[in-house]
């Protein structure tokens, strides 16, 4: 696909280590994928394949130490983020960048109300008076769906349920149009009605204001529902990138292959379900060789000794194994 | 004809909500409310709803862990109700209890091997030599190897500490197993072993299990039949086929619709429902469900609907479904 436009976010060779006393851990490691204007992009694979190191060093909110972003360059319309300042980044966040996490909660001051918090999102970043960052408050929590927006305005976030929180999370993340929303497990601690709510929420918003999203999740279901464009994840590193229709009708990586197998599905009843042997491993625990060699029911000799590039199939779709061995290697 | 192992008879949980300076009862969660249901010996019963049905605390009172307000449990034939210590320790040797966080109940100072041995101590069941031989065996069975009985909990991942979870659980020979979210913190590679393991097991050991979870795609894959609960009571229950295929229940329809499925070809007809579920401390009058429901109608509101028998082995509660009704 030829863009007219640039990519809004293009990460390139982002390498993101955490430094203990047992040496550098690379928890993401050399990973590059861009996303276009109005897209959802999802991000799958399972706890610890570095999903959430991912976004934070996008945010520029990895705690350093242990943490630290190594190499690589995270340009959002063309500005490398990576060199920026932290008084640049604070511009930035909330402004052209959004993130919303899993358990709103952790990311709602528990002291003050849900107007008081939003009222000053808006006067800092939009330079808003009170009056008027109350009234855009006010009209947001009544796009994101609340009911009774006035009061809630006057509440404190304990006094709302899981879904409303998660509701006023994405009516603050939106409320200053970012042109980037970073969506970390969203859905994850919400029960199932309240998180088809939340997606149709979210799809609704991503074509009203063509904002592009960066989601999350472990949950493929959810993948399949709101995402154009997918990447999978395994300890740190992509293993395949794909639009998502080509994701779950062909995949290739025999990571995401297991993976799809793997899940019960709600419409059949399989006997037995497939399952990839073994554990997932620790990131930095595998020096050489495919990081998905020891579990992979295809590897031969070479898989555990030498390591696959990003091979190019056909359009858009990438994979990170030897059987899927390429001229083109999209991980240069 | 299937042999009916458990038994529970409109069981009733309220937990008491203090307040105020002297700390008075001002109130009462309604945890679970007239809950009835059977299992047959052999079969898994499922039990799915959202966070805070009642699940959990259905599961614990089925072994007594929480003691009913009211209702009944019937195991083997013998009500457990006025059951004293000693006879209650008998019987839960029959009945062992999976949790969802195996890290949080496994002691962490503790080996394998001490871990696993602790439930036949309680029940005084073999001699040191032939508990420690009977806790390799065990390991084995579970896909460890005996050699991992020196071992503490923390060098273990999640997948190998459930399957410690399971092998304590099975210890003592149980018939019947108690498995409460035993994979919701699981990835789901790890997932599909631990879920292969159970139903293994429940062939080679002829185990009975009731299966708590809020994942409908895992709990279709591991039931025979499947409970449906909500704001404490069960609404529906039936075979696992026909629930899945025809689901009654408004609620359980909901339910479904809401799953996303792993398929980008399909787009499903969503039943969204409207708000959060209510408060179990101030139920609604009438259907629990009324607030909620697409189908709402005036009587719903007012009157509470029984769960009954619309079709032979299928169970509802809604007034659509009520035969002798106005
Ligand atoms: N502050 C930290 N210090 C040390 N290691 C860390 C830190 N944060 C993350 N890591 C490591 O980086 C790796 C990637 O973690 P990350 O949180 O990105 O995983 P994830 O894909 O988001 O997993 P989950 O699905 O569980 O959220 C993990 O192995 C984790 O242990
Ligand atoms: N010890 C307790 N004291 C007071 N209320 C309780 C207690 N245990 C549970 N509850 C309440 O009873 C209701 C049912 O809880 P329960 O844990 O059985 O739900 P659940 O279906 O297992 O939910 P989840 O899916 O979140 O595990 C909830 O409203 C809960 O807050
Ligand atoms: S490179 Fe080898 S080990 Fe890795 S996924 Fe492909 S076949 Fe399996
Ligand atoms: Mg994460
Ligand atoms: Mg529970």
């Amino acid at each position: 696909m030829v863009h007219a436009s640039a990519p809004v976010l293009d990460v390139r060779q982002l390498k993101t280590s955490f430094f203990s006393s047992g040496g550098e851990i690379p928890a993401v490691d050399k990973i590059s994928f861009s996303i276009n204007k109005g897209e959802i992009l999802g991000i799958v694979g399972e706890s610890g394949c570095g999903k959430s190191v991912t976004s934070l060093s996008i945010m520029k909110l990895i705690p350093q130490p242990p943490g630290k972003i190594v190499e690589g360059e995270i340009l959002l319309n063309g500005e490398d983020l990576v060199t920026a300042s932290e008084r640049r980044m604070r511009e930035i966040r909330g402004n052209d960048v959004a993130m919303i996490f899993q358990e709103p909660m952790t990311s709602l001051n528990p002291l003050f109300t849900i107007g008081n918090q939003m009222v000053e999102a808006l006067s800092i970043h939009k330079k808003l008076k009170k009056s008027q960052a109350s009234q855009q408050a006010i009209d947001m929590l009544k796009i994101v769906g609340l009911p009774r927006a006035e009061q809630i305005m006057k509440e404190y976030p304990h006094q709302l349920s899981g879904g409303m929180r998660q509701r006023v999370m994405i009516g603050m993340a939106l409320s200053c149009h970012p042109k980037l929303l970073i969506a970390d497990e969203p859905t994850t601690a919400l029960d199932v009605t309240i998180q088809a709510q939340i997606l149709s929420l979210m799809k609704d918003l991503n074509e009203q204001l063509e904002t592009a999203i960066i989601m999350i999740t472990h949950d493929l279901g959810v993948v399949a529902e709101i995402c154009r464009r997918v990447l999978v994840m395994y300890a740190g590193k992509i293993v395949e990138e794909a639009p998502v229709r080509t994701i779950f009708k062909n995949p290739k990586h025999p990571y995401t292959l297991g993976l799809l197998k793997s899940i019960p599905d709600i419409r059949d009843r399989t006997e037995r379900l497939y399952s990839i042997p073994g554990n997932v491993p620790k990131p930095g625990s595998i020096k050489t060789g495919c990081r998905f060699a020891a579990r992979c029911e295809f590897a031969y000799d070479r898989c555990h000794h030498e390591s696959p590039r990003l091979y190019q199939q056909e359009k858009g779709h990438r994979v990170r194994c030897f059987l899927h061995e390429t001229e083109e290697i999209a991980d240069a | 004809m299937p042999e009916i192992l458990l038994k529970v008879d409109n069981l009733k949980k309220y937990f008491p909500i203090s307040g105020g300076v002297f700390g008075k009862k001002v109130g009462d969660v309604r945890a679970v409310e007239e809950v009835s249901f059977f299992v047959n010996k052999g079969e898994t019963l499922g039990l799915v709803g959202e966070s805070g049905c009642g699940k959990s605390t259905t599961g614990r009172m089925l072994m007594r862990l929480i003691e009913p307000t009211a209702g009944e449990v019937v195991f083997e034939g013998n009500s457990l109700t006025n059951l004293n210590t000693t006879e209650l320790r008998k019987v839960r040797k029959d009945m062992q209890m999976v949790f969802q966080d195996p890290f949080a109940s496994l002691n962490p100072r503790h080996t394998v091997e001490k871990i696993l041995e602790e439930p036949l101590i309680v029940h005084g069941m073999g001699r040191k030599k032939e508990r420690k031989q009977k806790v390799k065996e065990m390991l084995e069975v579970v896909g460890l190897s005996s050699y991992h009985a020196n071992r503490y909990p923390h060098q273990f991942s999640g997948g190998q500490r459930q399957r410690i979870g399971i092998a304590r659980a099975l210890m003592t020979r149980p018939k019947l197993i108690i498995a409460d979210e035993p994979v919701s913190a699981l990835d789901v590679s790890i997932q599909s072993q631990v879920l292969n393991l159970l139903k293994d097991l429940q062939k080679d050991l002829q185990l009975t299990y009731i299966f708590i979870a809020h994942d409908l795609g895992v709990v279709k894959y591991i039931s025979d039949r499947v409970g449906v609960m909500y704001l404490g009571r069960l609404v529906e229950i039936t075979d696992t086929e026909k629930l899945y295929e025809n689901p009654l229940h408004p609620y359980t329809k909901a339910l479904l619709s809401a799953v996303p499925v792993p398929d980008p070809d399909i787009q499903k007809e969503r039943v969204l429902l409207e708000g959060d579920m209510p408060s179990p401390s101030n139920p609604p009058r009438g259907c629990a469900f009324h607030t909620r429901c697409t189908e709402c109608m005036d009587i719903c509101r007012t009157t509470r609907p029984q769960i009954r028998e619309v079709e032979p082995g299928h169970f509802a509660a809604c007034h659509l479904f009520q035969e002798s009704e106005k």
